[in-house]
């Protein structure tokens, strides 16, 4: 056989902006940078209670700057990006069996929501108690 | 409904050009023709030089994947009239190296099939008259794993594999499934190696396009999750229990 | 191909259970603590309520738990952003020390700040 000169296609760097799929996934992956920052946030908050009431006033204070309000409002966008893809994704990777049966995936899926609601309003209830 | 229907098909002959082009057809737009038969009237009405694969001509062969206004399809179960009115921009499956026009090279595929070995592996071989008895549930366990016919429409349609080759990929993955979850199968452990490799399973980020892609519902991205948390709980089985009691 | 030894599976169980945790906690911690206090749609808690709940052994564990395996959920997702986004995995090992580094110091703080709540 003679050589055949294959042809390469390349590879771009803004692949993921040629599909909208592709774009909503590299957004799924970039909420764990705001996972983080929520992680730092927690820290801040509970460093300033463990301080004392005055610097949880300043804590306080700090998150009503405007600009911090827009970071926490894009970090929730992109919280609430996770959590619908991931509980979207989860049953795919569970096979859940009751005797012969197998549970169907809206089922697993409907059990991952109802328990986000619960955890949700537990957590709601002792912070605003 | 127009009468017809404009097809610009991508090609490249490598004798005469190094880079690929467009071409621009006009077929016939008819209610049963599908992407494939509009190729095909090219090739017989207009353009005997257009180089493409089909067989069946029922999604069945899995040999006339290409990609449809960007989206990985079966030509012969793509239809033009869901395009009207046009123009169809039919290119080769992305993410392979191209022989010519809509012909793809799909070799790395071939090569990583059997490393997953994708057949029945048997604790010793069995009498000629053995019998391998199975219940229906033990068959919905891989049934759907065994529904692929080849077509690389998920290869095509998986990021991962267009950035790293090495990645053995999402049919690949769903074959070793099919027999992986087979009552009568023992070579869970042989197969093992491969798929739970970092060009295994742990190189999918569930970016879950493979099983929008497949035209078989075979739901490779499926097959690969459920996959890494057996090759998880085997790693935990390993670290945490002596050799013996595994 | 010496898959037996690969930290693969560990890091994917991190990831995953960090997925789910973060899925079912951050939504809401985030809304009251981020946008409805400063915003004033809720009152935020007293400090000398909010500090019994935080010194609470549950809240402490629960905290630590989450903001642990949030870490070690963004150490790998990063990575493979890296990876794939701007194909950078020729870099893996550099790339995995300053994800997986980063998760560890961050769980370091993240006992200290906590401890220090007691
Ligand atoms: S898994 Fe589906 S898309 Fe992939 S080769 Fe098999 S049939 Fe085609
Ligand atoms: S020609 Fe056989 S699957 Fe399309």
């Amino acid at each position: 056989m003679s050589q055949v000169r294959l042809y390469r296609p390349p590879v771009s760097l803004t692949w993921w902006l040629r599909k909208p799929s592709y774009l909503v996934f590299m957004l799924r992956e970039l909420s764990s940078v705001f996972i983080a920052w929520f992680v730092a946030y927690l820290l801040m908050l509970v460093y300033a209670v463990g301080s004392g009431p005055g610097a949880y006033r300043d804590f306080l204070d700090l998150s009503a700057n405007p600009a911090l309000v827009v970071l926490n409002v894009i970090a929730l966008a992109f919280v609430l990006l996770h959590t619908v893809t991931w509980f979207g994704l989860a049953p795919k990777a569970m096979v859940i069996r009751l005797g012969a049966l197998r549970v169907p995936p809206n089922v697993i899926l409907a059990a991952h929501y109802g328990a986000w609601l619960v955890v949700s309003a537990v957590v709601a209830w002792v912070v605003l108690r | 409904m127009p009468e017809s229907i404009t097809m610009e098909v991508w090609r490249y002959r490598p004798e005469r050009e190094s880079e690929p082009t467009w071409d621009s057809y006009e077929v016939p737009l008819r209610k049963e023709w599908a992407v494939l038969d509009g190729l095909n009237h090219i090739k017989d009405q207009l353009d005997g030089t257009l180089s493409y694969r089909w067989s069946c001509r029922m999604g069945i062969c899995g040999s006339c994947g290409m990609t449809v206004n960007g989206e990985p399809k079966l030509g012969c179960s793509t239809f033009l009239t869901d395009y009207a009115p046009g123009p169809v921009r039919v290119e080769p499956l992305h993410n392979f190296p191209v022989i010519r026009d809509l012909v793809v090279e799909m070799g790395d595929f071939m090569a990583k099939l059997p490393t997953v070995k994708p057949w029945l592996v048997g604790d010793d071989e069995p009498d000629e008259d053995t019998e391998y008895r199975q219940t229906p549930v033990e068959m919905d366990d891989y049934k759907r794993y065994s529904m692929c016919i080849n077509c690389m429409l998920c290869y095509a349609a998986c990021p991962v594999y267009a950035l790293d080759p090495e990645f053995i990929g999402p049919a690949a993955i769903a074959l070793a499934q099919r027999y992986n979850l087979d009552s009568r199968d023992a070579g869970a452990e042989d197969r093992r190696d491969v798929l739970a490799s970092a060009e295994g399973v742990w190189a999918c980020t569930f970016v879950g396009e493979c099983s929008v892609a497949c035209p078989k519902d075979v739901d490779p991205a499926g097959a690969i999750q459920r996959y890494k948390l057996t090759a998880a709980n085997k790693a935990v089985r390993d670290l945490l229990l002596p050799r013996g009691a595994r | 191909m010496t898959t037996k030894r690969s930290p693969e599976p560990l890091l994917w169980l991190l990831f995953s259970s960090g997925g789910m945790v973060a899925a079912m906690l951050v939504p809401v911690l985030l809304f009251l603590f981020g946008v409805a206090f400063p915003l004033g749609w809720l009152t935020a808690p007293g400090h000398d309520y909010l500090a019994s709940v935080v010194s609470h052994p549950v809240t402490l564990l629960v905290l630590f738990g989450l903001c642990v395996l949030a870490l070690f959920h963004w150490a790998h997702r990063f990575r493979y952003t890296l990876y794939d986004g701007l194909q950078l995995k020729r870099y893996r090992v550099p790339i995995g020390i300053l994800c997986y580094g980063g998760a560890i110091a961050g769980s370091v703080v993240v006992a200290l700040v906590l401890l220090r709540a007691i």
